[in-house]
Formats: structure tokens, C-alpha cells, sequence
């Protein structure tokens, strides 16, 4: 029946039949059928939420939006390469080279990058450094807040495989198994010229077509709310945020 | 008895609050209030908010735009460093202790080379000592022109954030001349220091000085004879000097009560006994003058690095050999260290069970108490608009809250 | 810590092991039901007046918890640590929240980390660092952070870790460490 639920959510969405929609891995493979996340006209359950406040929430799971083809697709992307808004969540101590960035030594507004207030208006969420359990909710959060296309750069080496603190109980050792990444980069602490390495990065790869971390979590949003509920353990957000 | 003193310690808001009958009376320090009355709003500032030190969030309750209860939120950065520590050994320990601070992380690598070293018996060589102070007063400058950049930019000004963060970055290159890290410096390992000073450093390091106190003089001119910034910092978030003690507060907080306090004078550790500096202090308790507090005091670490670099000997070791660190087993015995950095007193205890990796480090930030408990009395009575402002005046910082 | 004052709050409190570190600093024992009498001694009338910190010390091989109280007196310049023992399995002590309005955010995190209750202090059981852990309090000696890490985390494959005294061995430093 799950496998079934699976198909029909990625027929809607016009995902290729057959194609994996969950990442093999056999140690979530076991978690994610513990929890259910859909309800029989696939909407969201929101089980974390009480009744009253299931009224508020939206239950519609995201969608995958298909990238338009050719030069109108080229030019979209220029476009959004070339105005690449940072959300200003400064979520880790990487955020503290954030501030030489934007001011006038190394100066991110001649490339078209700023900060941003607010998750609606931003396209970039530049997670710096170790990200803590208690962080990741609201990381999560922000984040499916954001509008598509969204793009996320790790900062540091705690984001990629834990760096210092691999083995402390408290920080996620992977990021790119909670929201997609596009962008790593390495050191601790990395310096500005190579976030701003990172961002010229993301803006080739942006051009290229190769941005899609809001397909990939829509098509993948049940391997990722599997992994995100195994670690946050009080779920009392609503299962997408929009 | 010293329920009911707090309370009344409040001053402004106690007032502000009787002028105003609206608002819900004080009790313990705490407003009494019915959310469901409808005339209160909870409203959460951060984590998510640029108005925001850091990771944290407050929990307001407001009516109309007057804050009537705060709430800190904290434990976004924690890492579990003391955790951490307890199953490395100590050279492992090194490494990782300056990420417990990031705008000063020297402290914490002082502080944990000087509670190793006084437990093992180690004593680092002389040069060590003056290259250590040096480093600590240039992280005490750095931290504060990060400040500096915040406490304008708060209030509205982002120019003179524009300059000091540029400044702090001159400095955090001569950071980089003499350890080879901008932000974490890794630098003063227990037994003395990781390298000598560079050829010309001198120098380059008094030439920064020179740019650094001109953009100072600068400050000094468009910021604190500002009208915004006057009107808007003098008479915000005043501490009450009977306070000081009853939420533990320490540093530029506490010496803009009137308190002459500064480790640096009252328990000298490193070379500080023999350089010539006057503790500053201010009156009112108020945003002003804890940032004229801390603007002079960037002055006085000029003043006091141009000192260091003129009493300094020229040559020497600076590094004491140390056994071999793999098997280095620290007698057994605690120690409390504690220096003072740009935010008051910074402490590490490190108790040792003989083995080779450390029973229990704790780490004081002194954050501790002004981010949380201080912040949440200090809101009451205030603005919306202005807790950003308080909040940096405060000069907190959450990393080393929650560790 | 000079020597007379020790008499008295021997005499007084039972104060045991005087342990002094340096002319600043000095530590002393006492017994768990004397804590806080004395404690509220020293700031009111021995000029103990700012609480640096308040934390414990995990003796899991006695069954104890050293709770240590770090006071400062401005006039002195002087800190006196005090130790307080308390069993591992009667994990109930008296709050100092009436005497520094900071010590709530202390008690608040010790019985987070340690599981260590304060009864009576003020927001004693809201989330302070951990948001809805389960199991034994992190900060316990018992606690292995890595296992929990290696359980809960997605480890990344080609990170390797090395006891590092076996490695420099080993792989960098064959000759030297010969002589070590």
C-alpha cells in the first residue's frame, strides 16, 4: 500500500515511472515506514499539530515544477543567478564572515548577492557551520518557507561530515540528508574569498540548469521528512510549512 | 528579601509602568498579565531576525508596542563542548576550545593553556607571556569594532558598520600574519605560544593601530554625537547598580554602573601588572554609556598593544617543550582561571582526575547571565524597536551560553 | 582564604578540606544539608557577593555528584569554591534562586545535562539547550555522546578516525616515536 501511495504521489507530480524516489539507504528505508504522512487523498496528516491547528496549516504536500526548455529557461536562470538573495539566519558561527562579506572590505553587492529579512523574499540560504538539532527545526522551517527556486550552500566542514564535532549528540553530522545542498564549502572557518568562490560556483551552476534542490526535495520529501522526524524528536510544526 | 528588592530595582520600568496605568503590574520582577484578555500579543523576535545577537530568539508579550514580558530562548549553538572535552585528551582539547567564542576565540585558548599549565606544573617561557597579552588585546579590539559595527546598526546607522568591520578585518589580518587562521587562531598552545612573532610585524601591526584610531575619531564623530543615536541609547536598558551583583554582571556592564572592576587590574594574570592603564567607568548605566565605556576602552587597547609592543623583549623562546602529548597525563586537582574579555569575566574550570583526558571543563561566558536572565528583566518596559538595540549594548553572545 | 575565617564557618557549618589553590583562590567542602545556610552566610555577611558560576562534577565511580558553588567576594579577591556532595540516585537539591535571580538559568541547565532537580526554582523544567530529549541526561559520565552520535546521525562514508597515539605511531612518526 505504501509503495502504491508512493507511485500515485509521483504520477501526480510527473516523476518517470520506476524512477527511485527514495534514496537506498536500508537505515531509513526502516524509518520512513514507520511514519505516516499522508492521508488516503494524499494530503498532508499534520500529525504534530492539534485539531484546531490543522485548520491553519496547509496539507498540500510541495510539487515539482518543470524547468521551462530552452532560452526562456536560460534566461530564468541568468536572472535568478545574478540576484541571489541570502537569507539573513545566521545559524552557526559561520555566519560571522558573513558580516565582513557584506561590508565594504569584500563587498557581496557588486555580484548581485544581499541579505534579506524574511524567507519569502530571500533565494538563499547559507547554512553557517554546525547545525544543532534544536537549529534544524527552525532551518527546516525556514526553509520550506523560502520560495522556489531555492538554492542552499553548507558552509564549513561540520556541514558536510560533522568536522569537529562528529561525534557530539547534538549536531547533524550530513546536512544534505535534511534539505537538499547545492553548494559545500570546505575549512573551519572558510574565509570570505572562498564563500564568495562558493557563490560564483552556485551561479554556474545555476546557468547550467543544475539548481534544482526544491524538485529534488519535492520529489524526494518523504525520504526527507523521515529523516528530519527521526532526529527532531517534539514535531509540533506542520509537516510542510508554506 | 531579595525577591522583593529585585523588583523594586527596576527602576524605569517601574516607573514607566506606573505612569502608565494600561500596563500590567510588576510582581517579582515579572509582569502579571491575562493572554487571553485580548489586549496582549506574543510576538517571537529571532532566531530567525536580523535584530537579533546571533542564534537566539526572545519571546515578547507585547501591548500595543510596549513590551510587557520577555522570554530568552537559547540552545541553538549547543554543541556539547564540555562533553566533547571529556573524551578527548588534552592536546585534542586545543583545537576545539576556541570555537566555543567566535568574534574573541583567544580567551578560550589562553584560559585553557593557563589552567593545563598550572595543573602540570608548566610555566610558559617570558616572551610567551607578552606575545599571549599581545594577542589578547588585539582580540579585545577586534571584538569590539564587531560590536561596534552591531550597536550602530541597530539603532539604524550603517555606515559606521561599514567602517569598523573593515577595521576589525585589518586586524584579523595581522591575526593571520602570526598564526596563519583569520577567525580561529589556534594559537597559544599550553607551554607558550605556536610560532614566533613575524619579521616586520611590529610595524605593520603599528601601522593598523594608526588606521584603526583614525576610524575611531571618525566613530566617535558620526556615532555618539548623533542625534538618533542619542536619543535613542540614553535611558535604554538601565541597570541598576544594587543589580549588579544579584544577576552577576560583569565587565563594560558593570563598570558603566560606577563599578571599578577589571581583572586586569584587580587579579593581573599575564603581563598586565606592569603596564600602565586606569580602569574606566561611567555613571549613567544606560546603552550610552556602556558604549562610551567600551569606546574608550578601545582607545585604551591601543594604547595598551603600543605598550606591549614597546616593553616587549625582542628575543627569547617562546615555547616551553612539552612531554610527549599522546600519553601526557595531567596531575590530579581543579583550578579556576578566569581573564577579562571584551564582555566581562571569562572563566574556564578544569578539573583533572590524572588521567590523560580532562574529568570536567566549564566554561563561564559571561553572556551567560546577560543574554538570559539580565535580558529578560531589562526588555520590560521597553520598546519593540529598541530590544535590538539593548540586546547589543548588553554585548551578548550566545555561543558561549550554551556551548 | 585566611585561616580565621575557616575556623568560624568550621565552627558553624561543619566546613571540611581546605584546599587552597593561590592567595585568590581556595575551595572547601560541606555536607549537603549545610549548603545553602552557608552559602546565604557568605553573601550576606561575608561579602561573597557574585556567583561566578554553579556547576557539577559527574564522580560516577564514588555515586556522587560534586555540585561546586564559585564565589567571588569583590572586597576580598577572593573566590571560594564549594563542594557539595550529593548521591547519584537522590538527585533533589535546594535552590539558590532566592539569593542570585541568575542561578535559575544555572539550575535550569543542570537539570537539563545532569538530571539534577532544584524544586521550587523558577522554570526549572523548560527546554534550556535539548528540545525533547529522551533518554539519560547527556552530561552523565554513563552517556557515550559517539554511540548516541553514530546511532542518530547519517555518518558520511570515508571519514575515518584514529586513536591518535597508535596512528603517529604507525603511519607518521615510526622512528620518533621510537624514542618516546
Amino acid at each position: 500500500m505504501e509503495k502504491d501511495m508512493e507511485r500515485r504521489l509521483y504520477a501526480d507530480t510527473g516523476a518517470p515511472e520506476g524512477s527511485p524516489v527514495v534514496n537506498p539507504d536500508p537505515r531509513t528505508l526502516g524509518d520512513s515506514s514507520n511514519i505516516q504522512l499522508f492521508n488516503e487523498q494524499l494530503k498532508l496528516l499534520n500529525s504534530g499539530l492539534t485539531e484546531e491547528d490543522r485548520l491553519n496549516f496547509c496539507d498540500t504536500p510541495p510539487e515539482v515544477i518543470k524547468p521551462f526548455r530552452g532560452h526562456w529557461e536560460n534566461f530564468l536562470n541568468w536572472a535568478r543567478s545574478e540576484s541571489l538573495w541570502i537569507l539573513g539566519f545566521g545559524t552557526g558561527c559561520g555566519a560571522i564572515e558573513l558580516r565582513p562579506l557584506m561590508t565594504s572590505r569584500f563587498d557581496m553587492y557588486q555580484y548581485g548577492i544581499q541579505p534579506r529579512p524574511t524567507p519569502r523574499q530571500s533565494s538563499i540560504f547559507v547554512i553557517g557551520g554546525y547545525a544543532s538539532v534544536k537549529t534544524m527545526k527552525r532551518i527546516v522551517r525556514s526553509y520550506e518557507q523560502m520560495q522556489g527556486p531555492k538554492f542552499v550552500l553548507g558552509l564549513g566542514s561540520c556541514t558536510i561530515n560533522g568536522g569537529m564535532y562528529y561525534d557530539s549528540y547534538n549536531t547533524v553530522n550530513r546536512l544534505d540528508h535534511y534539505i537538499p545542498v547545492d553548494v559545500y564549502i570546505a575549512g573551519c572557518m572558510p574565509r570570505p574569498e572562498a564563500l564568495l568562490a562558493g557563490l560564483m560556483e552556485l551561479k554556474t551552476i545555476i546557468k547550467e540548469g543544475r539548481g534544482e534542490g526544491a524538485n529534488k526535495y519535492a520529489e524526494n520529501f518523504e525520504w526527507y521528512k523521515a529523516n528530519q522526524k527521526r532526529i527532531i524528536k517534539d514535531w509540533n510544526m506542520p509537516d510542510y510549512n508554506w | 528579601m531579595v525577591e522583593k528588592g529585585c523588583a523594586n530595582l527596576f527602576t524605569r520600568s517601574q516607573k514607566h509602568i506606573n505612569d502608565n496605568p494600561k500596563l500590567p503590574p510588576i510582581v517579582n520582577g515579572r509582569a502579571k498579565y491575562n493572554l487571553e484578555s485580548g489586549k496582549y500579543l506574543k510576538i517571537w523576535q529571532g532566531p530567525q531576525h536580523p535584530g537579533i545577537t546571533g542564534n537566539m530568539s526572545l519571546e515578547l508579550t507585547v501591548c500595543g508596542d510596549e513590551i510587557v514580558d520577555c522570554k530568552t530562548h537559547v540552545g541553538y549553538l549547543h554543541r556539547g563542548f564540555e562533553k566533547l572535552m571529556e573524551r578527548r585528551k588534552y592536546m585534542q582539547c586545543f583545537p576545539i576550545v576556541c570555537r566555543i567564542a567566535v568574534p574573541e576565540p583567544d580567551f578560550n585558548e589562553y584560559l585553557f593553556a593557563a589552567t593545563v599549565e598550572e595543573l602540570a606544573g608548566i610555566e610558559a617561557p617570558e616572551r610567551a607571556l607578552w606575545i599571549r597579552t599581545l594577542n589578547l588585546e588585539m582580540a579585545r579590539l577586534a571584538s569590539f569594532f564587531m560590536w561596534l559595527g552591531g550597536q550602530s546598526g541597530s539603532f539604524g546607522m550603517n555606515t559606521q558598520g561599514q567602517w569598523t568591520v573593515t577595521m576589525r578585518d585589518y586586524i584579523l589580518d595581522r591575526f593571520e600574519e602570526l598564526s596563519g587562521g583569520r577567525i580561529y587562531h589556534m594559537y597559544m598552545i599550553p607551554g607558550g605560544v605556536r610560532a614566533d612573532l613575524p619579521s616586520g610585524f611590529e610595524n605593520r601591526l603599528l601601522d593598523t593601530l594608526k588606521t584603526c584610531e583614525k576610524c575611531l575619531d571618525d566613530v566617535e564623530l558620526t556615532m555618539f554625537n548623533n542625534s538618533i543615536f542619542k536619543k535613542r541609547s540614553k535611558g535604554l536598558g538601565i541597570i541598576h547598580p544594587d543589580i549588579v551583583d544579584e544577576f552577576g554582571i560583569t565587565g563594560p556592564n558593570a563598570r558603566a554602573a560606577g563599578f571599578k572592576r577589571d581583572l586586569r587590574k584587580d587579579e593581573p594574570y599575564l603581563k598586565y601588572d606592569q603596564l600602565d592603564f586606569e580602569i574606566i567607568t561611567g555613571i549613567d548605566s544606560d546603552a550610552y554609556t556602556r558604549a562610551r565605556v567600551r569606546l574608550q576602552e578601545m582607545y585604551q587597547s591601543i594604547d595598551l598593544i603600543r605598550q606591549i609592543l614597546a616593553k616587549m623583549p625582542k628575543t627569547g623562546s617562546f615555547f616551553t617543550k612539552l612531554p610527549n602529548v599522546l600519553h601526557w597525563n595531567i596531575p590530579e586537582g581543579q583550578i579556576y582561571k578566569k581573564a577579562e574579555c571584551t564582555r566581562g569575566e571569562y572563566g574556564y574550570y578544569l578539573r583533572s582526575d590524572g588521567s590523560d583526558k580532562p574529568r570536567r571543563i566549564y566554561v563561564r561566558g559571561p553572556s551567560y547571565t546577560h543574554a538570559v536572565s539580565l535580558m529578560e528583566r531589562l526588555c520590560i518596559g521597553g520598546n519593540i524597536s529598541d530590544t535590538a538595540g539593548l540586546m547589543v549594548s548588553l554585548h551578548t553572545y550566545p555561543p558561549e551560553v550554551e556551548r | 582564604m585566611n585561616i580565621e575565617l575557616y575556623k568560624n564557618l568550621e565552627n558553624s557549618f561543619g566546613v571540611t578540606s581546605l584546599e587552597v589553590k593561590n592567595r585568590n583562590q581556595s575551595y572547601i567542602r560541606v555536607k549537603k544539608e549545610m549548603a545553602v545556610p552557608l552559602i546565604t552566610h557568605l553573601k550576606l555577611v561575608e561579602s561573597y557577593k557574585h556567583l561566578s558560576f554553579f556547576t557539577i562534577i559527574d564522580q560516577i565511580e564514588k555515586g556522587e555528584f560534586e555540585l561546586l558553588y564559585m564565589l567571588h567576594s569583590y572586597s576580598r579577591n577572593h573566590d571560594l569554591g564549594i563542594i557539595v556532595s550529593i548521591e547519584r540516585h537522590e538527585t533533589d537539591m535546594e535552590s539558590i534562586h532566592h539569593l542570585w535571580p541568575a542561578a535559575e538559568t544555572y539550575q535550569r541547565e543542570l537539570r537539563e545535562m545532569f538530571g539534577v532537580e532544584f524544586p521550587d526554582s523558577p522554570g526549572l523544567y523548560e527546554n534550556f539547550c535539548l528540545e525533547g530529549w529522551e533518554g539519560i541526561p547527556p552530561m552523565r559520565r554513563e552517556f557515550d555522546t559517539k554511540r548516541y552520535s553514530e546511532d542518530t546521525f547519517y555518518k558520511r562514508p570515508g571519514r575515518e578516525t584514529n586513536d591518535p597515539a597508535k596512528y603517529m605511531k604507525e603511519k607518521i612518526y615510526p622512528s620518533e616515536a621510537e624514542t618516546w
